[in-house]
Formats: C-alpha cells, sequence, structure tokens
C-alpha cells in the first residue's frame, strides 16, 4: 500500500438508483442493501465526507476504526479494504478509488473538541457531530451510537515516531471512493462544516451522493 | 513532587479485569512486574456514562499517535479525564484492536473454564463487556481503548507493526484523575503481539489521593489544547 494504486469504476452514473448533491455541513442517513455499490463524490476536492456504518437491522454493530486498521495492519484505507464491524464482520468493501487514500484516525468534529482545538468560543460552530446526532436521532438512535467514522478524502498521516498530522488533501475536484455493501447496512454521513481547518481552505464544499442496485456491472 | 497518599494497592493477574470509579484528584499506578504486559483501559465519565474517552480527539488534539507521561486521555465532551503524570515506559499505544474470544481462541486455541479454572483463556471484548455491564453499559459503549505498554509503529506506507520489549520489568505508568473517572482494566495480550502462546501478564496496581493539578502542571501546559482541555474539566466541576 505504499505507492496509491488508484481504481477506476466502471459504474455509470446514468445507471445509478439513487444519486443526490449533499451540500456542506448538512447531515444524510440512508440504507444500502447487500450487493449495491455506494460512491462518494469529492465534487470541489479536499471535502471531508465524515461517515459512519452500520448493520442496517441492529445498529449496537458498526464500523469500527480499530478493528478495521487492525484487520488489514494499515491505517489507511482505500481500494481492497475491508470495513469492519465491531464484531469483526465486513459491513463494505472499498471496490474503487480514485484518491487514494483515506483516514480513519482523526474522527469527527464537534462542539467541545473545536473548543479544545481551536477556542473555548467556537463551541458555537456548527459541526459533525451536530448532523450525525440529527441523522441518527432521525431514525430512533442516540448520541452513544456515534462512533468511530471514516473521513472519506482527508489526509491524516502517522509518523514513525509516532506523531499524527493533518495534512494538506491529496483528494481533488471529482476524485470519487466507491464501495460494496456486504451486508444492509445504513450510512451515516456528515458533509463536514469545519471552518477552522486549512485541510479545506476553510471552504467546506458539497460532495456526490450515488447508489447503484445489486449485480450491476 | 507532588505529595501522594496511599490509599490501596493490589496484584491483577494475566487475563484478568477490574474496574474502579478513579475519583478526581487520585490517581492510579500501573506497574509492569515481569515485562511485556499488555494493559487495555477504557474510560467513562462516571456521572455522564454516554460521555466516554475517545481516541481520535485525544490523539489530534495532541498531535501524537501514541502516548506518554504530559499526555491527556480525552473524553468526546473535550474534557480531560485521566492524565498521564509519570511513565517509564515512553510509548502506549492507542491504535491496536482488543482481543475477542474469536480472535484468542483462533490464535491460542480454545481453552475452557471447565478444563483449565481460573488459567482459562479470557479476552478483552469479553472482559470489558462484563465489566461496564455492571454499570448498565452495553457493547454500545466500547468504542475505542488505550493498549498501556504495548507500542505500535507505523511506517511510511501506514503499515502497523507491533514492537517487542516495549516494556520491561518494574516499568510503570500513572494516570491522574481529573474527572470522577470509571477506569475498566484488562490484562489481555495485544493482538498483534507476535508471542504464538498465551501468556497475560500481572500487573501490579496502586491507588493514592494526590495533588490537584498546579498551574505549572506538565500535563496542563504540554500544548494550548491541553490547557483549554484542563479549563473543560474543570469548568464541570464548578
Ligand atoms: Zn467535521
Amino acid at each position: 500500500m505504499s505507492e496509491r494504486t488508484l481504481i477506476k469504476s466502471k459504474l455509470d452514473a446514468a445507471t445509478a438508483i439513487h444519486d443526490e448533491v449533499l451540500p456542506a455541513g448538512e447531515g444524510w442517513i440512508h440504507a444500502v442493501k447487500k450487493g449495491e455499490t455506494f460512491r462518494i463524490v469529492d465534487l470541489d476536492g479536499n471535502q471531508a465526507a465524515d461517515t459512519l456504518i452500520y448493520n442496517l437491522h441492529d445498529f449496537s454493530e458498526r464500523y469500527s476504526a480499530l478493528d478495521t486498521i487492525n484487520s488489514q495492519g494499515n491505517i489507511y484505507l482505500t481500494t481492497g479494504s475491508s470495513l469492519v464491524s465491531n464484531l469483526g464482520n465486513e459491513l463494505m468493501r472499498i471496490t474503487a478509488d480514485t484518491c487514494g487514500r483515506h483516514d480513519t484516525l482523526g474522527g469527527a468534529c464537534a462542539a467541545e473538541s473545536n473548543q479544545v482545538r481551536y477556542a473555548i468560543e467556537k463551541r458555537y460552530m456548527h459541526n459533525c457531530r451536530a448532523s450525525f446526532m440529527a441523522a441518527l436521532m432521525s431514525w430512533g438512535h442516540e448520541k452513544r451510537d456515534i462512533t468511530s467514522n471514516i473521513n472519506f478524502f482527508m489526509n491524516v498521516p502517522v509518523t514513525p515516531e509516532g506523531k499524527l498530522t493533518f495534512e494538506d488533501g491529496i483528494s481533488e475536484a471529482g476524485k470519487y471512493v466507491e464501495m460494496v455493501a456486504t451486508m444492509d447496512v445504513a450510512v451515516v454521513i456528515s458533509n463536514c462544516p469545519q471552518l477552522n481547518n486549512p485541510c479545506n481552505a476553510y471552504n467546506p464544499t458539497p460532495v456526490r451522493l450515488l447508489i447503484w442496485g445489486a449485480h450491476v456491472s | 513532587m507532588a505529595s501522594a497518599c496511599l490509599l490501596f494497592e493490589e496484584e491483577l493477574r494475566g487475563g484478568a479485569s477490574f474496574a474502579h470509579v478513579l475519583k478526581r484528584g487520585t490517581s492510579l499506578r500501573i506497574t509492569d512486574l515481569h515485562g511485556g504486559a499488555n494493559v487495555p483501559i477504557t474510560l467513562f465519565n462516571f456521572e455522564l456514562l454516554v460521555e466516554r474517552y475517545n481516541m481520535a480527539d485525544t490523539l489530534k488534539q495532541q498531535h501524537t499517535a501514541h502516548l506518554t507521561q504530559g499526555h491527556c486521555l480525552y473524553s468526546d465532551m473535550g474534557r480531560v479525564l485521566c492524565s498521564i503524570t509519570n511513565d517509564t515506559v515512553g510509548w502506549h499505544d492507542p491504535i491496536g484492536a482488543y482481543s475477542t474470544r474469536a480472535s484468542v481462541a483462533k490464535k491460542y486455541g480454545a481453552h475452557d473454564y471447565q478444563e483449565f479454572r481460573n488459567d482459562w483463556y479470557t479476552s478483552t471484548r469479553e472482559n470489558f463487556l462484563r465489566e461496564i455491564g455492571k454499570f448498565g453499559l452495553s457493547i454500545r459503549d466500547l468504542q475505542s481503548h488505550i493498549n498501556f505498554f504495548s507500542k505500535l509503529q507505523v511506517d511510511l506506507t501506514g503499515s502497523m507493526h507491533f514492537v517487542p520489549g516495549n516494556s520491561k520489568a518494574g516499568d510503570s505508568v500513572e494516570l491522574r484523575s481529573e474527572m470522577n473517572t470509571l477506569v475498566i482494566i484488562d490484562t489481555n495480550p495485544h493482538p498483534l503481539d507476535p508471542n504464538p502462546n498465551y501468556e497475560p501478564k500481572p500487573v501490579h496496581l496502586s491507588f493514592q489521593r494526590v495533588d490537584a493539578p498546579a498551574a505549572d502542571d506538565q500535563c496542563r501546559n504540554l500544548c494550548p489544547e491541553n490547557i483549554r482541555g484542563f479549563i473543560n474539566s474543570e469548568r464541570y466541576f464548578l
């Protein structure tokens, strides 16, 4: 996984069964059924799509960053990465990726973490946890169901000396990541509204979300 | 050096778990008795159990991917649950997973209680669930933890490597509680430890009453983020 291998998709947007643009700062929750393919497109570049994944039928089974990176022995996500649940099962698998590396250690922004990272007064700025909460509560779930997330299109390298750094994005306009559902899942996205971090040039932008039915090629 | 008053101490055998509410103003010193220990720990705000240790916030707020003296363990609510006030090891692993019954059986073979009595093979997830269940929590509440005494190094390609020999006999780490923190402790081996034998190591636990962090406290002043994290914890108790 040293060289970023970019794998393109064969799927045509015209055949998608779901196709929408999620504006910056918005939350989203949607079912992706077993065998369906889900694509996130970074429309304008270096936008963070903070993503949670759940077993559609039992939200106590959910994406686990630690189980995922430990099962593949590598901290970055790209084509071939198995997105593993807290019970050790594969929820989804990344099948195409034109960005080449995605983060799952950096977590999601929150009012309270913004206070620590930037300034106590930043509490009032919109944040990913607020979007996660709204999306989860709309389906009857709650804060304790918020768990570790994936930051698609984010670049958060770890050094051999054990430092964690937020680097400029390696994504750009039109890059996408695509994954197939191994079981029926619910996907929650917070299209990050972060205005304090230079990663996105202080300018959150929209993403495009597409779903293809099972057995398309 | 801050003054400390011993409250109690005990030995935690290998493969065992323990839960304790580490009150604000107390500390827990964990000593690796034989070397090579692995001590998975997860933390909650005892008064608000939906507030829990958060790996991502802990790492990004301190720009680190390993933990040692001076670092704080953050909740998902921007507060410091505990700070690491002493450490002779130098590197504790916050990104490794924990063992499960299935992973232990696959790696070491199944060893049940019927045959092996208290030498049976346990796993961190089972032990964590058993302890947090006593506080009304479930698998939904397990999110992340720290593997104290273990070292995972990440190379430039992102690959993770377990570094043997990280902790020696007599090495210790001390956690000072900045809140009333529910601490869940286990002593199962790290899932990436290449040792083919199930040899969980015992540790010594020492609970002490300690002075409140001073203005020049090392953990508070490690970085501007920690100053604000301490402010958030202190405001909680006003
Ligand atoms: Zn965010």
